[in-house]
């Protein structure tokens, strides 16, 4: 039924048809409204079968979700930023247990500084925890994708974490389908547990294992992404025939044909990424769009087809691995590097904590990548006043104070703000 | 399930007749008829943990933990699942691929237990299985420590959990620290007996069971391996009670505690005696009862076992601060009323 719904609300419901039976709620932002959602589906009785638990944290909020999950229980939580990184250790522990929790992530920035805002800082940071990531582009496909994350979680016994972009998605109002009940039905068979805490016949979960088998444990798990790879187009696949539109599947081509520069990107952005291609496009600009939906697994041999053809790769990714740079272009270099012509690869840190990213950047930058190519990662509309103000002053204060503040000082400054000194 | 129980209601557990062991003030079994010994002498008892596991010679944590599941299986027709925290107690029972727990078993991460719990417990609710009851269990560290978040959280909610704390003073697996449960003076790899204030420091730590009271949940005891059948005891009655319930039992480690393997009765026994740990229940917020101290002993007695508290006896003097020690056994005594003003046994 379609629907004008703010994106967390249409999460929301589209994650009570796949009839959770145990949520963990605990509030950070951008995600909150996602669980305030689900919490009053619980309470006014339209979400029957399902224990909706306040936690106190979200150590605890996952930890719950465990215990759920290897008691049999479809499990949920959703978190966020500093909250997934309270509860790495649960993150970890829920794959390495096998357990098919689906965890909506509403992405947002890792403090310090603290910032509530967009970027894919704490997705990155769990990127190699075992979770399955799969990032959504628009709240139609945050719908979809959670309605296939439970099904590929469970058919694999490994949890899914959705990435959706805080308050691009979050906290958008648009026009979104949710489906019915009976079709989410005929597509989500019910819960039925690989191994599961059963006092009929008991058996010990979570045992340590040592040296002489540590290894085939990982190898195992590594294994079930690999199959993952296969699952996800083919449960995406089943998803188009029964509801009748595209969502999900490992990545999606955008006016690729003939295109010699490809930008590859994941998420929200990629709305903007288009429009600018298209306009592009129109000046005579042969160039397209990869778009990255699963990151784990993370999708080699369809990258490696998609990208063999171009000459330039620009990857513009809202995270950066500082010390190194991007992660997202480090995993495509990875992807790309044995390719007999490989593309020229460029990579770009945009809309970092929030930052707008505008097609008039978007289209300087990849008219640039042809031209002008630069080394190492750039970082899109950075102020360089700034930065440059603030290296020249440490370099004559070694007690320089601390640098958030400071770059807050100094953007003042720059902007002829009256600054206190 | 493989393993058939035999239950015992624990009133038939206590004997009528009464036989004390010389000097020690003990209720002892052997010169009863073995008709009418109690649960700890009976030849078909169960046992949810099994032989063949890795603790120490001596473990007061591997006793309380087979005396306290044993019990809540008993309390619950096997219908049982337990949590484990990360610790000795995890380690020790499941050198995969042998596991020595004849329950369903799950351990997840050390500070997570009592939510992992409540997550179980949520399930079975969920399932319309709320016949299966659940139990975390954890050592002081997994407990007090790092666990304290998570176990505050399935108190408040009066989730329906019984957490169990083996309480040994320390972090034991990992080579005897100090835990925020490690007594006074007490010598541990990070609370070393040198300098002006030899070993844990007065004034710090905290008294878990007084916190789960204050927290009105319906049922908080204390309990100690001295003392099995009242062990039993409070197991049974916390699995007759829904909601949060918080049970601690005083477990010595033979190893951390520098005590002599068969000694661990006898030291927890002195525990009780001098009024280190005091024995008691608690119901919605309020102690309801008391285990009195029969025969009072000086702390002394307790801390002389212990190679941890020898820095306070070098040379045969012996430290003030054992004056201090002994000035908590009796703030204890006082506030629990552990002694009566006249004692009918004398």
């Amino acid at each position: 039924m379609l629907k004008q719904i703010e994106g967390s609300h249409a999460m929301a419901e589209a994650i009570a048809l796949c009839r959770p039976e145990v949520i963990c709620a605990y509030p950070i932002t951008p995600q909150t409204h996602i669980v305030e959602g689900l919490g009053e589906l619980v309470k006014e009785g339209s979400l029957v079968d399902c224990e909706y638990i306040n936690v106190e944290s979200e150590f605890a909020a996952l930890s719950v979700a465990i215990g759920a999950s290897a008691a049999g229980a479809r499990a949920y939580t959703a978190t966020a930023s500093q909250g997934l990184l309270f509860m790495a250790e649960a993150v970890y522990n829920a794959s390495g247990l096998g357990l098919p929790i689906v965890m909506t992530l509403g992405n947002r920035a890792i403090g310090a500084p603290i910032n509530i805002w967009n970027d894919h800082s704490d997705a990155m940071s769990m990127r190699d925890s075992g979770w399955l990531q799969l990032f959504a582009e628009t709240n139609q496909e945050a719908v979809d994708l959670h309605i296939q994350a439970f099904r590929i979680a469970e058919e694999l016994s490994m949890p899914v974490m959705v990435c959706v972009d805080g308050f691009i998605l979050t906290h958008a109002m648009e026009r979104i389908d949710i489906p019915d009940q009976t079709a989410v039905d005929a597509y989500l068979p019910p819960y039925d547990p690989v191994q599961v805490l059963d006092p009929a016949s008991p058996i010990s979960i979570g045992a340590m294992v040592g040296p002489e088998a540590f290894t085939e444990v990982r190898f195992l798990a590594h294994y079930k992404q690999m199959q993952a790879l296969r699952l996800i187009p083919e449960f995406a696949g089943e998803f188009a025939r029964q509801f009748g539109r595209n969502s999900g599947g490992l990545l999606r081509a955008y006016r690729t044909e003939d295109a010699e520069l490809l930008v590859v990107a994941m998420g929200s952005i990629c709305g903007t990424i288009k429009d600018t291609i298209d306009e592009m496009r129109d000046d005579g600009i042969r160039v397209g769009l990869v778009t990255i939906v699963s990151f784990r697994p993370f999708p080699v041999d369809a990258l490696r087809n998609a990208l063999a053809g171009a000459k330039d790769v620009v990857v513009i990714e809202k995270s950066v691995a500082v010390g190194m740079g991007g992660q997202l272009a480090d995993n495509i270099g990875a992807a790309i590097r044995n390719l007999t012509r490989a593309p020229r690869l460029h990579s770009a840190v945009a809309g970092l904590g929030g930052r707008s990213i505008t097609r008039a950047s978007l289209h300087h930058l990849f008219r640039q990548a042809a031209v002008q190519p630069w080394e190492g990662t750039h970082f899109l509309d950075l102020n360089e006043k700034v930065v440059g103000r603030e290296i020249h002053r440490k370099r004559k204060n070694r007690r320089s104070g601390p640098t958030a503040e400071n770059i807050l000082r100094q953007l003042a400054i720059a902007t002829g703000l009256p600054a206190a000194e | 399930m493989s393993n058939p129980i035999t239950t015992i209601a624990p009133e038939e557990a206590v004997q009528k007749l009464k036989y004390y062991q010389k000097g020690t003030f003990t209720v002892g079994n052997r010169l009863v008829a073995e008709a009418d010994r109690s649960v700890q002498a009976s030849r078909d008892r169960s046992n949810a943990l099994t032989c063949g596991h890795r603790a120490c010679q001596g473990c007061g944590e591997a006793l309380g933990a087979r005396y306290a599941i044993d019990a809540a299986m008993r309390a619950t027709n096997n219908n049982l699942i337990a949590v484990n925290a990360t610790g000795c107690l995890e380690v020790f029972t499941t050198p995969y691929p042998e596991t020595s727990w004849q329950l369903p078993w799950l351990h997840s991460l050390f500070g997570n237990a009592a939510a992992v719990a409540t997550g179980v417990a949520a399930a079975m609710r969920v399932k319309r299985r709320s016949d299966i009851r659940v139990v975390a269990q954890g050592g002081d560290g997994g407990t007090t420590d790092i666990g304290f978040q998570c176990l505050s959280g399935m108190f408040e909610r009066n989730d329906d959990v019984l957490y169990i704390c083996y309480d040994n003073e320390g972090y034991m697996n990992t080579g005897v620290q100090r835990s925020s449960a490690t007594p006074p003076t007490a010598r541990t790899a990070t609370t070393a007996a040198v300098g002006p204030e030899p070993g844990n420091v007065f004034g710090t730590g905290k008294s878990v069971p007084r916190i789960a009271v204050a927290h009105n949940i319906p049922y908080v005891a204390t309990a100690t391996v001295a003392d099995l059948h009242d062990l039993e005891r409070k197991v049974t009655k916390a699995m007759s009670v829904r909601g949060a319930r918080y049970i601690q039992i005083d477990v010595p480690c033979p190893l951390g505690w520098g005590a002599a393997s068969h000694d661990t009765i006898r030291v927890a026994r002195l525990a009780v005696e001098c009024g280190f740990y005091p024995i008691f229940e608690a119901e919605h917020g309020r102690v309801t009862q008391v285990r009195k101290i029969r025969r009072q002993v000086p702390v002394i007695d307790y801390l002389k076992l212990q190679r941890r508290f020898a820095h306070l006896f070098k040379e045969g003097q012996e430290d003030p601060r054992v004056v201090r020690l002994q000035a908590i056994c009796d703030a204890n005594i006082a506030e629990y009323g552990l002694i009566d003003a006249v004692d009918e046994d004398e």
